[in-house]
């Protein structure tokens, strides 16, 4: 199963290139000192400079460089979307699962919590959230994300286990003697895998999106520089007035390249999955056509 | 006769569904079952989608309560079962169900299935022991070479080697009763009485209780000793195989008889002779709301005042043999023998129509 | 009304009597997998004559399914006919033509007026949201575009009548109905343009036995009212054996065994129909252990050389694990086993 999908283009592409901004982030510091560039430094010979030899991705405002602001925010980005997305995915299960597996009152209990968290108004409750505590670092952000964006996960998951649980095998280890607890984990969420893993792809890309949305509105880290740091530093330092593109561009490209990567590793594995999918039955179709072309009989389509 | 070793007594299951705009609606899926489970005893509940027999398994199986009505184990009553009187019930009656395709974890190997019923009900064994107990219970089931079917995933099994699978993990807790819901019915023919024979000799080796639920009555008759005959959630008919089938007593009863293939029948039986009287027979009722009385008096062509309004009561008409009919009580049984049922009732049927 | 033979006679006495429907001679079917072509249905031959009832038995793996799509043309990908024809000529003696090469257009033609088919799950490919009697209406106007509204809604009542479904249920929808009912209507609806041809993939499979008893007491009140042929489809042979005039008996996607009921019930040759007879336990006949068929159906991908039923066959000898038999006739009645082997008897 694993060769196959790797075999798939749009998995392959989407895994390097998540890949290397994975690398990216983790390495930064390293990539940084072996380039000789530093995020933090102002190079007042070269303030709001276009792409150089010694700039290759230009100069901020402050004449800090680009290419290496688009590095270090790789850290701050990934870490926060990762972290975010774990986060999030943790409490969808720890929620959903057992809303789907007990049913019941524990059931529509968690169900009614899960429906409030999707109701709610996200945005003005996270500038509450963050107005009331004292300094957002990066960890608080992913914090933030996770709890507030749980809920849709939570929904899929209960509707899956319960789904699982009803399956024949699951009442016959029940009948067995099975306590609940070893059915859950042995039995009902190892099915559950592919959905926990696509949630946490599109919750990367949500909460790669989340914190550079929230630092655009000015809820960030101020000392940590991100993706959202630096296009909301470019905003106020207009830079689209001043034409300064190369300052919004990098950081917006990178955001953009790994909602994709992450979009397109989700679409690979679907396909897979459902093998009704388009894709997969325009593989079948060729293999079909093959097989009619070899045939001794002209069967017309 | 033993004492049984797991008994109905009376046993009433109503379920409430929601039927559309809030309101709600009541499935009598089972009303008033009394039925016996002796050791070393086969007992066949034969009956037709909707006659209740399923939800019985599961009641007997502790699914689900009763509504009403008792389920005794041992001569004991069951309450609700909770902790250790859970573990002890799991014990003793095990349940097969129809899917083998269902019935075992994809993403399990046989090994872990096997291995998870031997830890659940023989505390502080070694690993080795359960081993050994392992490749014991697959040579039981006449999967050989045992270690090379532990390793396997059941998609790597056939229908048969996995049903196999299922019965064996049943076995390994030691059970005294065996249901099976239909476990022979999605199987390949040419398998099925491979199946049935196996069933056969563990019953006879281990002295188990089997309560074998099927729609095939020719199925039901090779394997069992005692017939039981359900109609939309009631019995209405049970004794032993050979008087039931060879000399039915209840009109659906052999209604079903007669429907059944049988190309052992009379060769010389022309096709029309075989189908042409069954035009139209009628189908069984909703449980939501069945007809009173006897449930099958709406397609009865012996129907009287009596079945319209009073619920029949079991009446012997034989050793061990009893069937829930009016007319045995008013000395009208012998006209069961008669005629051809499927004629009677789709005369009986049409001729109400027009 | 005509009134058409109702049992072929053992002897299917003067062919120049019986005529043939449908001619079906080599048919092969294959599946284009991700590791190869599989062959589900291999070499398949036989005619089918007017009226009359033909059953095809077999198990899983057996292709009885895969030869219903490729006589009907529903198959979808990844399934293709690689070779063979079915040469279908019709009741007026206009020109034959092979339904395998048929062009789509062509075919529609022939699709319900004179070939129609009825699956399984029939019951569930009535449309949830129109009215029966408009899904008929559908069919008849589609294929005779001068019926009125009203006539075609007289013949749907009618036809639902056939069934035993009363006319006034003509305007409930699918699922007021019950589940017999249902299919009962799909059958109605499969014969409302009167169809030479009726194909049935299991079609009672999926209700119990006293319906299943009713439903096919009417159609064969219908066939013979109408006279259609009816290719049966099920895994059940002792249904078979009171139903058909012949049966088919298909094993690993080959015909075996082709035969009138009667002999096949009586004295079948091939070890496979043996087996599969004596699988079905008396109802009424005295209880004695039997014992089915050892071992389980092929996997089609992995054909072992020669026979694919030898590793079951009780009466396996070497030409059979390395020659694959062909279907030979017999008189009336074929079979594909080297014992029968006129060669081999003798020896």
């Amino acid at each position: 199963m694993r060769a196959s999908l790797l075999r798939n283009g749009k998995v392959l592409f989407g895994v390097v290139v998540l890949g290397f901004f994975v690398l990216l982030a983790l390495f930064g510091p390293m990539v940084l000192s072996a380039l000789g560039l530093d995020a933090r430094a102002n190079d007042i010979s070269a303030i709001a400079a276009p792409p150089s030899p010694e700039h290759p991705l230009g100069t901020t405002q402050f004449g800090q460089d680009v290419l290496a602001q688009v590095i270090e925010g790789a850290r701050g980005s990934m870490f926060v979307g990762f972290l975010g997305a774990a986060i999030g995915t943790a409490i969808a299960i720890v929620v959903g699962v057992p809303a789907g597996y007990f049913g019941g009152t524990t059931g529509n209990l968690l169900n009614f919590v899960t429906n409030i968290f999707l109701v709610m108004p996200v945005l003005p409750l996270i500038f509450v959230v963050a107005g009331y505590l004292q300094g957002t670092g990066l960890v608080m952000i992913a914090i933030i994300i996770g709890v507030f964006g749980w809920a849709g996960g939570a929904r899929t998951l209960r509707a899956q286990a319960m789904s699982v649980r009803n399956r024949d095998f699951v009442q016959a280890m029940r009948m067995l003697g099975e306590p609940h607890r070893r059915l859950i984990f042995v039995e009902v969420l190892p099915h559950l895998y592919g959905w926990i893993a696509s949630m946490f792809l599109g919750g990367l890309i949500g909460a790669v999106m989340a914190e550079a949305g929230l630092a655009f509105l000015g809820v960030s880290d101020s000392s940590a520089i991100s993706w959202g740091t630096m296009i909301q530093a470019a905003q106020q330092q207009s830079a689209v007035l001043r034409g300064l593109w190369w300052w919004f561009v990098p950081p917006g490209l990178c955001i953009a390249l790994v909602g994709t990567a992450a979009a397109l590793i989700n679409f690979g594995v679907d396909e897979l999955a459902n093998p009704k999918l388009r894709a997969a039955s325009r593989r079948v179709a060729k293999r079909t056509e093959s097989v009619r072309r070899e045939a001794a009989v002209a069967e017309r389509a | 006769m033993t004492e049984p070793v797991l008994e109905a007594v009376g046993v009433t299951k109503h379920f409430t569904v929601a039927s559309g705009l809030g309101a709600k609606a009541t499935v009598h899926a089972v009303e008033d079952i009394t039925l016996q489970l002796v050791p070393g005893r086969v007992t066949a509940v034969v009956g037709e989608s909707g006659s209740g027999k399923t939800t019985l398994a599961r009641l007997l199986a502790r699914f689900y309560e009763p509504t009403s009505g008792t389920i005794r184990l041992e001569g004991r009553p069951v309450g609700r079962p909770r902790g250790d009187a859970e573990l002890a019930y799991r014990k003793a009656v095990q349940l097969i169900f129809q899917d083998p395709f269902g019935s075992l974890n994809p993403l399990h190997r046989v090994r872990h299935n096997i291995d998870r019923a031997i830890r659940l009900h023989h505390r502080g064994l070694s690993r080795s022991d359960r081993l050994a107990r392992a490749r014991e219970l697959l040579e039981r089931v006449a999967l050989t070479p045992a270690d090379d079917y532990l390793e396997k995933f059941p998609h790597e099994l056939s229908g048969g080697q996995r049903q196999r699978v299922v019965i064996a993990r049943a076995l390994a807790v030691e059970p005294r009763v065996l249901l099976g819901d239909e476990p022979i019915s999605m199987l390949d023919v040419s398998i099925r009485l491979e199946m049935l024979n196996l069933l056969d000799r563990l019953r006879r080796e281990d002295g188990l209780a089997l309560l074998y639920i099927t729609h095939d009555i020719a199925s039901a008759r090779y394997l069992c000793d005692d017939i039981v005959v359900m109609y939309a959630g009631r019995i209405v008919e049970a004794g032993p195989k050979e008087a039931v089938i060879a000399d039915p007593q209840h009109p659906y009863t052999k209604l079903l008889i007669e429907s059944s293939p049988d190309p052992h029948r009379d060769v010389e039986l022309d096709r029309d002779d075989v189908f042409g009287s069954a035009d139209e027979l009628g189908e069984p009722p909703s449980l939501i709301d069945p007809p009173a009385g006897c449930r099958f008096h709406p397609r009865c062509p012996f129907a009287m005042e009596q079945c319209r309004t009073t619920r029949p009561p079991r009446i012997e008409v034989g050793p061990g043999h009893g069937a829930d009919c009016w007319l045995h009580d008013v000395g009208r049984g012998h006209e069961l023998a008669a005629a051809s049922m499927t004629r009677l009732v789709s005369r009986n049927l049409t001729e109400e129509v027009s | 009304m005509t009134m058409i033979q109702e049992r072929r006679p053992d002897a299917a006495a003067g062919d120049a009597g019986s005529d043939v429907l449908l001619e079906v001679r080599g048919l092969t079917v294959e599946y284009a997998g991700p590791s190869g072509a599989v062959r589900a249905c291999a070499d398949v031959s036989f005619d089918l004559h007017r009226g009359e009832i033909l059953g095809v038995v077999g198990e899983s793996g057996s292709g009885k399914s895969t030869l219903i799509t490729a006589l009907t043309r529903l198959q979808r990908p990844p399934a293709v006919t690689t070779a063979g024809r079915v040469v279908y000529r019709p009741r007026e003696g206009g020109p034959a033509v092979d339904l395998v090469t048929l062009s789509p257009r062509r075919l529609r033609g022939l699709r319900w007026t004179r070939l129609s088919i009825v699956l399984q799950s029939a019951m569930d490919a009535l449309n949830p949201v129109t009215r029966l009697g408009e899904q008929f209406v559908d069919v008849l106007r589609t294929h005779d575009r001068s019926l009125s509204r009203a006539a075609a809604w007289e013949e749907a009542r009618r036809l639902l009548g056939l069934v035993g479904i009363s006319a006034d249920r003509a305007r409930s929808f699918p699922h007021e109905l019950s589940g017999g009912m249902r299919q009962r209507a799909t059958i109605a609806l499969a014969l409302a343009c009167r169809p030479e041809l009726v194909v049935m993939d299991e079609p009672t499979t999926a209700v119990d036995v006293v319906m299943q008893r009713q439903i096919l007491a009417q159609v064969l009140r219908l066939r013979r009212e109408f006279g259609f042929a009816v290719v049966f489809v099920t895994h059940d042979l002792s249904l078979l054996l009171e139903l058909a005039d012949r049966i088919a008996v298909m094993y690993a996607g080959r015909i075996v065994e082709l035969a009138a009921s009667r002999e096949i019930y009586r004295a079948p040759l091939h070890p496979y129909t043996q087996g599969l007879r004596d699988s079905f336990p008396p109802l009424h006949a005295p209880v004695e252990r039997l014992e089915g068929i050892p071992g389980t159906p092929p996997d089609l991908r992995l054909l072992p050389a020669g026979c694919p039923f030898a590793p079951r066959c009780p009466h396996a000898f070497d030409r059979c694990r390395t020659e694959q038999p062909a279907l030979v006739d017999h008189g009336e009645r074929s079979v594909a086993c080297h014992l029968r082997d006129p060669e081999e008897v003798r020896s």
